[in-house]
């Protein structure tokens, strides 16, 4: 040793980056995406390696080409945009949806705005609203799954589309969701989008996020208890207009939005209180959405206006500093 | 065993409390001391020997340059060489006083043998004063000076001594051991801290990753008989040992901003420290040695010495087989609050608390990327700041905003660097804004 090396303390790390975290995130995701091909089949497979490699190639493209700055590929972030767009949009979307929402997810949402860290909305969720009013078609001729040896796939709405589509022709709620078991919605054996599909799975990936200590439960709590108390009191009030509250659960990819687009370090505030006021936002505004929007589903939408009011929330609700007031 | 923590933010690092075996054994003395006259916060001490002169173990050789200041001691016998500049560990020049040795004749008055004195003076000005000649300061690692902590100012009262025995820092293991090998020395030295606070009660925290030394402090205690002091079982957590988080987890009272402990009614001091009111008020020793953790995984002759003051660390190296090839920091005192050393020549001084060898794959410093705003800086700060914020206002050059964000509160930890997944060199730059921010209070306070 020749030179001593001077530097001020700390002088050890917790050895945790943004590559290890995202890894664990992408980890968690896995149970999911397993069951998404599980349920649809190969189409999934492909959907899911469209999705991953246009999110991962565009960025790329983008340091090199055009911020001509290092590549952050490496921090697997663009990984996850890929997985959570795909696992966002029917298995039956043609490769070129996915590659203008992996467009707009990558290239408008995150690098415009300089990438990881700056942007101020989901990039996955920008995305999938993107396809949604620009592809109607494609987003929502939802599939019932086929599985991965089964039968030919057979076109219907999702739950909340059907419910949605079947009050405006007058029957009421109770008619409606005797068509489903509940059980299905748990275990994934409906129409959806592929991350719609298996809550258990999604939950399984948040429980091992919340052990790994990536993540705090408090949004995902938050949205859900919101969610659930909101539709407790509409579905009291009148159970022949609005869905009961584990149906709200249940469906229109709550539990996919709570666990892994509400969660996004980036997008969500900084403290524990800002936390749950900005799950009670979005809960609330999903349940506005369902209920009266023309919409079926509202999570994306309250997931973004939500992303929208952080930089206030993180202003508004500090974490008390020792010894003041 | 219910443990007890203090209540915002902290961190959990690998203890890695590798010399934990290895029992206190004494440094043979080195050929020449360096002692220098700013061993402490406060004050340089003046020298009040000349080149040339005989000096004796224990003999003051510098005299405290204010209130806020210490007494310092010759630490060896023999003769000065010189009273000049030399660089201390980080290569800044102060006054040393280099004494060369001839043999290790000490000081009359002096108790050298190990009979434990547990009479203990009837009067706490004389405990103090006793303190005050005994050049003790807080060997904790601020190394402010003791008899002044032990000086509340009129109005404040003290409800409680709280002797730091947590070593949160990974690695360091010196208190542990003075615990368990001088448990008795330490227990009778707290005692004398209640006594000179007026006879409050004493509580003994001690990290739950000692049972040894919980387990012996217990015995002790009960040995002696005192009644008004107890050991408490901390949670092992960074940085319970700091002294605003040890009075929270101890007392529940949060010192304020700006404000000393002794406005809760908290005087702290730690293991080390009640080691060395015991040694200068029953035996008339000063503070002439301490301990140091010797340690590093590339270290392979891990050691808790009893070190002269004024020892160069080469020496101390050089006797403990040298520097490890893969070795590329040195650190005085633990990783998350140690100073790098730059100058194997700088001697020890009162408050050096270990030498910890790390290897390249330890230390090194990841490049900066994005940050990712996941908030674990601010999870992880005890102090309840937003070092993310900080940062950047920092970055900024905002001094104003700095202090509205209680940059001055800064207990400088580590836990926000420590944790950021985005290697943002969080702490040193939120360092620059609690300067200035610092300088700015100060600058009020003037006119």
């Amino acid at each position: 040793m020749s030179k001593l090396l001077v530097s001020p303390s700390p002088h050890i790390h917790s050895k945790d980056s943004t590559r290890s975290l995202m890894l664990d995130v992408v980890i968690a995701l896995i149970p999911a995406v397993i069951c998404s091909v599980v349920f649809y089949g190969w189409q999934e497979l492909l959907v899911l390696g469209v999705s991953v490699a246009s999110c991962v190639l565009l960025e790329w493209a983008i340091t090199k080409y055009m911020l001509k700055a290092p590549s952050t590929i490496g921090d697997l972030s663009a990984v996850i945009t890929g997985i959570l767009l795909a696992l966002n949009v029917p298995y039956t979307t043609p490769w070129w949806v996915i590659f203008i929402g992996a467009v707009v997810a990558i290239g408008v949402a995150k690098m415009t705005f300089g990438g990881i860290g700056q942007n101020i909305w989901n990039p996955a969720l920008v995305g999938r609203v993107f396809l949604l009013v620009s592809f109607p078609t494609y987003m929502t001729t939802w599939s019932a799954p086929k599985g991965l040896f089964g039968a030919d796939a057979v076109s219907g709405a999702t739950p909340l589309g059907a419910i949605q589509e079947g009050l405006m022709q007058g029957s009421t709620v109770q008619e409606l969701t005797a068509a489903y078991d509940y059980k299905d919605l748990l275990f994934a054996n409906l129409g959806g989008s592929a991350g719609e599909v298996c809550a258990l799975a999604l939950l399984a990936g948040f429980v091992y996020l919340c052990c790994r200590k990536v993540i705090k439960p408090w949004i995902t709590l938050s949205i859900l208890c919101t969610v659930a108390v909101t539709s407790l009191i509409f579905w009291g009030i009148n159970p022949a207009r609005f869905t009961d509250p584990l149906f709200n659960l249940l469906t229109g990819g709550l539990i996919l939005g709570a666990c892994f687009m509400a969660t996004d370090y980036v997008t969500s505030p900084m403290s524990v209180k800002g936390g749950i006021v900005f799950g009670i936002g979005i809960g609330f505004l999903t349940m506005m959405i369902r209920y009266f929007g023309s919409y079926p589903e509202g999570v994306s939408f309250a997931i973004l206006i939500m992303n929208s009011v952080v930089p206030l929330l993180n202003m508004w609700f500090k974490q008390k500093k020792f010894g003041r007031k | 065993m219910s443990k007890h923590t203090f209540s915002i933010g902290g961190v959990h690092p690998h203890d890695n409390k590798i010399s934990r075996e290895c029992a206190l054994q004494q440094l043979p003395i080195a050929p020449a001391v360096y002692i220098g006259v700013s061993q402490h916060i406060g004050a340089p001490s003046v020298p009040c020997v000349a080149v040339g002169d005989k000096v004796k173990v224990g003999q003051v050789i510098a005299e405290p340059g204010g209130f806020v200041g210490a007494f310092i001691h010759s630490s060896v016998s023999g003769t000065v060489k010189s009273i000049a500049p030399r660089a201390d560990l980080a290569g800044r020049s102060t006054t040393h006083i280099e004494i060369a040795v001839e043999g290790d004749e000490w000081l009359e008055g002096i108790d050298t043998s190990d009979t434990l004195v547990t009479a203990i003076p009837e009067d706490a000005k004389t405990i103090v004063e006793k303190i005050r000649l005994g050049g003790v300061v807080g060997l904790g690692g601020a190394t402010f000076p003791t008899h002044v902590k032990l000086s509340p100012p009129p109005g404040s009262k003290c409800e409680r001594v709280i002797i730091n025995g947590c070593e949160c820092e990974p690695y360091l293991t010196s208190d542990f051991r003075t615990l368990l090998e001088k448990g008795e020395q330490v227990v009778v030295g707290a005692a004398l801290l209640q006594k000179a606070m007026g006879g409050v009660p004493c509580t003994i925290a001690i990290e739950e990753n000692k049972p040894e030394a919980i387990a012996h402090i217990r015995e002790v205690i009960a040995k002696l008989g005192y009644k008004d002091m107890d050991v408490m079982v901390m949670k092992m957590m960074y940085p319970q040992g700091g002294e605003k988080q040890l009075i929270d987890a101890v007392m529940h009272r949060q010192v304020g901003s700006g404000a000393l402990p002794i406005s809760v009614g908290a005087v702290v001091q730690n293991v080390a420290t009640a080691l060395a009111v015991y040694e200068a008020v029953q035996k008339n020793k000063p503070i002439i040695d301490n301990s140091v953790t010797v340690t590093g995984e590339c270290f392979p002759k891990q050691a808790n010495l009893i070190v002269r003051v004024g020892t160069p660390l080469q020496y101390i190296i050089d006797y403990l087989g040298g520097i490890p090839a893969d070795a590329v920091k040195i650190i005085s005192g633990g990783p998350m609050m140690g100073r790098a050393v730059a100058n194997l020549q700088a001697a020890t001084v009162k408050g050096t608390g270990a030498l910890l060898f790390l290897t390249e794959k330890q230390t090194r410093r990841a490049p900066e990327t994005n940050c990712i705003r996941c908030g674990k800086c601010a999870d992880a700060c005890p102090m309840g700041l937003e070092p993310f914020l900080l940062n950047k206002l920092s970055k900024a050059a905002d001094w104003e905003a700095c202090e509205a964000n209680a940059a001055q509160d800064c207990i400088e930890c580590g836990c926000c660097l420590y944790s950021c997944p985005a290697h943002i060199p969080l702490l040193d730059n939120i360092r620059v804004g609690k300067g200035f921010v610092l300088s700015a209070i100060r600058a009020r306070a003037k006119k």
